[in-house]
């Protein structure tokens, strides 16, 4: 009988490994008095798209800035890939982040002076990647995310959904095994927030990334495997 | 005559279209088909052009007439009245929960009634980006969401409002309790 039981830290669905990638162990954080995680236990396993929702101010963008190592927690512990994250300095922080997590913010935040494919390229410069080199993966990554023909266009000269697909392929360029997406869609109307989770999703698929993403909006939370709610700082379910 | 006015069509593939057109809905009966066409052909609404055989026994292929096609019009302009949302049963087990159970109890059946519906939403998400989904396809699969979402902002809405309901119970209980009196020295001193 327990030969059918998978183990907890082992689990396959759908032919996917689900060992965990990232995890958090009773995290909390405190802006200044004001406490925005009490205690948050949470895992994102291999080649899965979490969706992290939660009313405003629950604390979800908060739980992401602390799993992408952005913010260290002011207790428990986030480990990524085996390595406790959460102890280590800003500089081991950052370089973690430059070379395996991406991030998309909802506003996209491309450099307006920057041609699309040089935005996308600049993670992999700061990397002491080629030029040559980072305009061709740029080139490349602008093509999976469907704005190859936006490569020359500057951030103002594009429309929201076009600026968050070049910002979606500057977080993937570097190939990370985890992004981060805070409320991608929220800037967007329905058709663009669409098209940019849909390619998100199939591209992260196709790449084996793992995806948080955080929103409010349960159509967005739909594109994930499972969902996780935060609530006044705390967990308040988790489901596949 | 909707399906008619995109081309003439014989009952078997008027079934076929319509079924494939609404993938999401009960497919229609031979029975149903032919009963309609029959009605409508009395109306002058459809007729006959012509009798086709392909691979089987004789089919008799129908077009929309100019009358029918003012009458698919004046369907079309037709507004629709907006369904009384407020019978769904859904939203009356809701209401229910939230009047009878506790808060915890009630957060229960929302939380459980909210994984229910997200995994309906996650099969219609993964339908329609399913990328040898129909336009048909995608059009029910964003119609199912977008409900499915009005119910969860409802649901989300209604937890709410019993919380802060719950909160002015308890402020005005506790207020129309008997308070200590403050001592005077204090009250004077304040002054």
């Amino acid at each position: 009988m327990n030969d059918l039981i998978p183990s907890p830290s082992v689990r396959a669905t759908e032919g996917r490994s689900t060992h965990a990638v990232l995890s958090a162990r009773s995290v909390v954080y405190s802006y200044a008095q004001a406490p925005a995680l009490k205690g948050i236990s949470m895992e994102l396993h291999r080649g899965e798209i979490l969706a992290i929702t939660g009313p405003s101010g629950s604390g979800k963008s908060t739980l992401m800035l602390c799993l992408a190592g952005i913010l260290a927690p002011d207790a428990g512990d986030v480990t990524y890939d085996g390595r406790q994250i959460s102890a280590e300095s800003e500089a081991q922080r950052s370089r973690l982040r430059r070379t395996e997590f991406g991030v998309l913010f909802q506003f996209g935040q491309l450099v307006p002076e920057l041609t699309a494919v040089e935005n996308v390229a600049l993670p992999l410069l700061l990397a002491g990647r080629k030029r040559r080199a980072a305009v061709t993966a740029a080139t490349n990554w602008l093509d999976r995310f469907g704005v190859a023909d936006l490569a020359l266009s500057r951030p103002p000269e594009m429309s929201g959904g076009q600026g968050q697909r070049v910002a979606a392929a500057r977080a993937m360029v570097t190939e990370p095994a985890v992004l981060f997406a805070d409320e991608p869609t929220g800037a967007l109307d329905a058709l663009s927030g669409e098209q940019v989770m849909t390619q998100m999703v199939r591209v992260a698929r196709e790449a084996g990334t793992s995806v948080v993403v955080i929103t409010h909006d349960a159509k967005v939370a739909a594109y994930g495997d499972r969902e996780i709610i935060v609530c006044d700082g705390m967990l308040e379910s988790s489901r596949s | 005559m909707g399906l008619l006015a995109t081309g003439d069509l014989h009952g078997y593939d008027l079934k076929r279209e319509h079924d494939e057109v609404f993938a999401g809905a009960k497919p229609l009966a031979f029975g149903q088909v032919y009963a309609t066409l029959e009605r409508l052909q009395k109306r002058q609404h459809v007729q006959p052009v012509e009798v086709a055989r392909v691979d089987g026994p004789d089919r008799t292929v129908f077009a929309l007439t100019a009358d029918g096609r003012l009458e698919l019009d004046r369907w079309l302009g037709d507004v629709e009245p907006p369904a009384p949302h407020v019978n769904n049963p859904l939203a009356v087990k809701a209401t229910i929960a939230l009047l009878v159970g506790d808060r915890d109890q009630a957060t229960r059946y929302l939380s459980e009634q909210r994984a229910a519906h997200l995994d309906r939403m996650r099969h219609y998400t993964k339908r329609k980006t399913d990328p040898a989904a129909t336009l048909p396809e995608v059009l029910a699969a964003d119609y199912a969401l977008v409900h499915l979402d009005a119910d969860l902002q409802w649901l989300d809405l209604a937890l709410d409002r019993i919380t802060a309901l719950h909160a002015a119970v308890i402020d005005s209980v506790s207020t129309d309790l008997p308070q200590p009196s403050p001592p005077t020295s204090k009250v004077i001193s304040q002054k």
